[in-house]
């Protein structure tokens, strides 16, 4: 099937959660920084300029808010016969063909926020550091199935350097 | 005794001395002067001196008497290390070239140094530091039949010279490369703010630029020196080097890329020059810098027809100036202003090569077979444009292949058909049908 063909259904997302994490992750950092932000101006100076500062604050994490919520939506993995398909990217697209008899290893990590949703990231290494297939925000239980099954196509369809 | 009736055998004794030579040097020229001037002030503060050079050697000899090796069935065994023992087992299959290595030094007393070079990182130090010449001479031609899966008593088999760059060519190549218009670009630059600030003192400021260029130029013409190539059933054959000598053997099915490289300032004397890519492990710790040189060259500096004459002795059937001949559409001007008049792809069923460079023309030909993963890369200039760029991945990290700047629907089936191709290529490399390229022995498993 070609590239230009795959339609949006036809690539498995990463978790809901994942979006989640992001907006909790966002929420995290932009509300500390407001509240310290525009109560420290409040406090010293005028009401207004702290009306100000907060109305430019909220647009600057709206912004965010959409640029992650497009990251979000731009993950997309798709399992071929011989291949992976990772794409990504909401400025820069990226779309990685990787096949399975060129993979080296997988690696499943999850960081501490991660762990806390329930999520892992599965990478796929190839000899060459310019590979680039990544796949973040997989339910756990999701991540150990690719995992195992990218480590079994991987062992079936090996190719030498 | 059981050491040797086991096939164990020890570098050579002289080892010790070669290894820590530099060390050695800079310490006598640290401690010398001041020994030898006799003041007994300064012959007491030498001390830490001489012990740190007798440290030195007795690590050397130490470690040269913990350090043994022997080529057992089809695995190259060194043991080594004296607090931290250390076994090595590089599997023959896996074997990407043999290099002997001769230090200046090395020359003078006789001796070699043998590496064996395996594909990825942190793969261990598989060489042999030091073999008397014949020695590692022998050795090679063992491990190289081991390797290609024949009896280990098969000897050598000859070798036909097919290239070898002029020295004199050489050397003019070297001061013209690109290092060299780095430098002439800041010369302007110092040349314009001296002008401009009134004081010339500002120009002195370039000096030590000077010396890294001619340092560079120099490096490169110690490693160049002389280089030649010769043809040998086994693999390509790579010799030269000026002060210190390299010879290495690249099977055949072991190229992961050639490219070929047009410097800016070349041009106006259509000079090329050809490098090859072999899935190297990266840089070591202790090793001398000519050694693991980033660019491999085949033929340093040579007319395009002797450098596409041996283009065509490693990957038969390649033009490596196609891909001009199936440039971007003209609008991608707009997002690569000064590489688009290198920009280009083309391919068959056996190879992709690609054109790029903003200074330097280089193209990169990559046998599909050696593909590691394609990736379409489109930023928000490129969209607009309804441009994109494929990317060739391959082994390692030094060299990119891409073609840039395609029509977008273009990049998608070119992604398709190269996706395909690569495919195909790799079923036919581990298919048992082809053997001819030896090398791929370990590529079955």
């Amino acid at each position: 099937m070609a590239v230009a063909d795959l339609t949006s259904e036809q690539f498995s997302r990463p978790s809901p959660r994942l979006w989640v994490a992001r907006q909790v992750l966002l929420a995290g950092v932009a509300g500390p920084v407001t509240v310290a932000v525009v109560g420290l101006t409040w406090f010293a100076t005028t009401v207004g300029l702290a009306a100000a500062e907060l109305g430019g604050l909220a647009v600057v994490t709206a912004l965010l808010w959409l640029a992650l919520r497009g990251r979000y939506r731009s993950w997309g993995y798709a399992e071929r016969a011989e291949d992976l398909l990772v794409r990504r990217g909401l400025l820069v697209r990226r779309l990685s063909v990787v096949p399975y008899g060129r993979m080296q290893f997988v690696d499943v990590t999850a960081g501490p926020i991660d762990r806390w949703f329930g999520l892992a990231t599965v990478q796929l290494h190839t000899a060459a550091a310019a590979s680039d297939a990544r796949i973040p925000g997989l339910a756990t239980a999701e991540a150990g199935r690719l995992r195992d099954r990218l480590a079994a196509l991987g062992e079936s369809q090996a190719a030498g350097l | 005794m059981t050491d040797r009736a086991a096939g164990w055998a020890r570098l050579h004794p002289l080892s010790p001395l070669l290894r820590f030579s530099r060390a050695v040097f800079v310490l006598l020229v640290a401690v010398a002067p001041r020994t030898l001037a006799g003041d007994t002030g300064g012959a007491r503060h030498s001390w830490p001196e001489l012990a740190v050079l007798i440290l030195a050697v007795a690590a050397g000899v130490v470690s040269w008497v913990v350090t043994r090796w022997r080529v057992a069935g089809s695995e190259l065994q060194i043991e080594t290390g004296f607090l931290r023992r250390q076994s090595i087992r590089v599997p023959l299959a896996r074997v990407q070239a043999v290099d002997i290595v001769r230090p200046l030094l090395g020359r003078a007393l006789g001796l070699a140094e043998l590496r064996v070079v395996v594909a990825g990182s942190g793969a261990g130090r598989s060489r042999l530091a030091y073999l008397r010449d014949e020695q590692a001479e022998a050795v090679r031609a063992r491990l190289l039949a081991l390797a290609h899966g024949l009896h280990e008593e098969t000897p050598e088999p000859p070798e036909r010279p097919i290239s070898s760059v002029g020295n004199g060519r050489l050397v003019v190549a070297s001061l013209l490369g690109t290092p060299t218009v780095a430098l002439l670009g800041l010369v302007a630059f110092a040349g314009a703010a001296a002008a401009l600030s009134g004081r010339p003192a500002v120009a002195v400021s370039v000096l030590p630029a000077i010396f890294v260029v001619g340092s560079a130029v120099l490096t490169r013409v110690n490693l160049e020196f002389g280089l030649s190539v010769a043809e040998a059933p086994d693999g390509l054959r790579v010799r030269g080097g000026l002060l210190q000598t390299r010879a290495e053997t690249i099977p055949y099915g072991r190229v992961q890329a050639l490219r070929w490289v047009e410097p800016l300032l070349w041009r106006p004397l259509r000079w090329c020059r050809l490098e090859v890519d072999v899935a190297r492990q990266r840089r070591e710790r202790g090793d001398d810098s000519g050694s693991n040189a980033s660019e491999r060259a085949l033929l340093p500096v040579g007319s395009p027809g002797e450098v596409r004459s041996l283009l065509e002795r490693v990957f038969p059937g390649v033009d490596p100036l196609a891909p001009l001949a199936r440039r971007p559409p003209a609008r991608a001007r707009a997002k690569a202003p000064l590489s688009f008049r290198n920009l280009g792809v083309w391919y068959d069923d056996r190879y992709v090569v690609t054109g790029g460079g903003r200074v330097s023309r280089t193209m990169v030909v990559v046998p599909l077979e050696k593909v590691q993963s394609l990736r379409l890369v489109q930023g928000p200039l490129a969209r607009r444009l309804h441009l994109a760029t494929v990317h060739v991945d391959l082994v390692g990290r030094r060299w990119r292949a891409a073609a840039r700047c395609r029509d977008a629907v273009e990049a998608a089936d070119l992604l398709d058909r190269l996706t395909e191709l690569a495919r195909r290529a790799r079923g036919r490399s581990a298919g048992p049908a082809d053997r001819r390229t030896g090398g791929s022995v370990g590529d079955a498993g």
